[in-house]
């Protein structure tokens, strides 16, 4: 099969991978995806008070093209608010990085993984509010 | 000087050996007659040739010329021999057994054969419940009808049920965790209806042999036909139909230096075994397999395997000792690496390894100058990983991380120096990146995790 160049780019030179501080009430964890499926997605985001996305990180265990969805995903939400990254959808990772309809899942799961880690952040955050009151 | 790219999955395929080539070529331009023109010299030359090729391709596996039917390769070979030997002996018996770990060749065949037997068996079962229910029956209604009638415990129908149905039942045996069979297992799922063991010699993903020799012992014992897939084996280890008391043998030739499109079914000749052909017509290889004869790819298999049987010895030691310097430079490197399949029954130039927690398409990706082949399942069709790996009990993860090495004749060092470099490199950059490795080292069970399948 082949790689989009775009795809390839990503793989070579993959955006923003890295760590977070989990434990950092400003930051979302979202880890998506199965080990026995062959993809695992882990997408970090970090958020300020006002709902700003400041930075992005992820490791990804997968393929190419999901190696690939989740840097273009890192580059995408940063500088975005938490709304406008929810708003972001399989279907423009796909188009941007021109998967074939086998490589589908590979968006679909970074798009769960924008979803899931401001999930996690929100969770924290109510969280953190009802020990405030 | 290192040339790229290098190809190192010769399970897959194996190139053309040069002096194969050199044999070939005059049968391809003056000498093109067809081997069964009985009344010219164009014709003797053909059948000369062709003669001489059974004669190679014989000696390589213990045979005599006359036990050597040309095909267009092993899955026809499969074939042939399977269908061959149930239709031949359908008043015997329709059982046959196998292993899960066979090629797709061999299972699927079986599958069509469980298929045919079903739909027979759903026919009779229409037919006698019309008979008990003394008026047309629909499909629709079988399930109800044949509570109703009891009729698993109809004497008719379970007469019916054993006549012979053009079909077989199948009993796919399970592997050790070393990929090899389990002898007593084997010979527990015999029953009086057995009539084909179908075993590989050695496997195309995991490299590993099975005791051919005890299997063939063990068939002749029980009066059981032993066919045995020896493709990936052949000129690779020893192989010896007399020896290993095996009734038929599936060859190809381009696993083996030779030229693709042509293979041969070896069929015993004492004690007699008959096989029904599958392609009727012009009553060549002894009306076993009619077609006229390929003659210039005949003359390169039959060449390859004289190279193969004068080579065996001192190529199987290089090879290993290749495969070992490969396997040793890639785990004394990496940690968490596992070996699929047994080490010690396994051909020289396999080498099936999974890195954890670096998955097996995104490390081909990275070593593309390398040809390799994965058992992940973003490399196949299905969204399974390999079906190999899975029935040695590997773990899915492990399975979708696993990538096959296949070292051949035209190896070098050099090359596996470069390879073992190159891997350990990019598994480290993809374990850099990969959430798992990270979990793993933290000592994080991966399996305490719940998991989002998707």
């Amino acid at each position: 099969m082949a790689y989009s160049d775009k795809v390839i780019d990503h793989y070579e030179n993959p955006r923003n991978v890295g760590t977070m501080d989990k434990e950092d009430p400003n930051v979302g964890t979202g880890l998506v995806g199965a080990p026995a499926c062959g993809d695992v997605m882990r997408l970090q985001l970090k958020i300020s008070d006002d709902g700003l996305i400041e930075d992005a990180r992820f490791k990804t265990f997968g393929c190419g093209s999901a190696i690939a969805s989740s840097s273009l995903v890192t580059e995408w939400v940063k500088g975005k608010t938490v709304d406008q990254a929810m708003t972001i959808s399989n279907k423009d990772v796909a188009r941007e990085l021109s998967l074939p309809p086998v490589k589908i899942h590979c968006s679909v799961l970074a798009e769960d993984a924008i979803k899931a880690a401001i999930e996690d952040f929100k969770k924290k955050r109510a969280a953190r509010k009802a020990q405030a009151s | 000087m290192l040339k790229l790219p290098i190809y190192m999955d010769n399970h897959a395929t194996t190139p053309l050996d040069p002096r194969v080539l050199e044999v070939m070529l005059p049968y391809l331009r003056e000498d093109f007659g067809n081997a069964s023109s009985r009344n010219h010299v164009f014709g003797w030359k053909a059948e000369a040739a062709v003669k001489k090729a059974r004669q190679q391709v014989a000696e390589l596996i213990g045979a005599t010329d006359q036990e050597i039917v040309f095909t267009s390769g092993a899955t026809e070979s499969d074939n042939l021999a399977i269908k061959g030997v149930i239709e031949y002996y359908k008043s015997k018996g329709d059982h046959i057994i196998t292993l899960k770990t066979e090629h797709k060749a061999i299972l699927d065949t079986c599958k069509r054969l469980e298929r045919v037997r079903q739909e027979r068996l759903d026919e009779l079962k229409l037919l006698r419940l019309g008979q008990l229910a003394e008026r047309d029956v629909s499909p629709e209604e079988v399930a109800e009808l044949a509570a109703k009638h009891d009729l698993e415990n109809d004497a008719t129908y379970k007469k019916w049920a054993e006549l012979p149905t053009g079909g077989a039942r199948v009993t796919y045996l399970d592997v050790e965790q070393d990929g090899r069979v389990n002898l007593e297992k084997l010979e527990e799922a015999m029953t009086p209806k057995t009539v084909l063991v179908s075993i590989m010699f050695a496997n195309n993903e995991i490299g590993v042999v099975q005791p051919v020799a005890e299997i063939g012992a063990l068939c002749r014992k029980k009066g059981v036909l032993f066919h045995c897939d020896a493709v990936q084996g052949i000129g690779k280890v020893p192989f010896d139909v007399e020896a290993m008391k095996v009734d038929l043998a599936s060859i190809t030739s381009h696993k083996m230096y030779g030229p693709k499109g042509i293979g041969a079914l070896y069929v015993r000749r004492k004690p007699r075994v008959r096989i029904a052909p599958l392609i009727d017509g012009g009553g060549h290889e002894r009306g076993m397999r009619s077609g006229t004869l390929n003659v210039a790819a005949i003359v390169g298999f039959g060449h390859a395997a004289q190279l193969a049987r004068e080579e065996l010895a001192d190529e199987a030691a290089r090879i290993l000792r290749l495969r070992e310097k490969l396997r040793k430079g890639l785990t004394d490197a990496l940690d968490m690496t596992v070996l699929n399949g047994s080490l010690e029954h396994r051909l020289p130039g396999n080498l099936n390894i999974s890195f954890a927690h670096a998955e097996g398409e995104s490390l081909m990706m990275g070593i593309k100058d390398v040809a390799v082949s994965s058992g992940s399942a973003c490399t196949s069709a299905s969204l399974e990983p390999s079906y190999v790996l899975r029935a040695l009990g590997v773990d899915e993860e492990l399975a979708h991380s696993s990538i096959r090495f296949g070292l051949g004749r035209f190896t070098t060092e050099e090359e596996v120096d470069f390879v073992v470099n190159l891997v350990v490199d990019k598994v480290r950059k993809l374990r850099d990146m990969s959430p798992l490795y990270e979990m793993a080292k933290e000592g994080i069970d991966l399996k305490s995790i719940e998991w989002t399948a998707h």
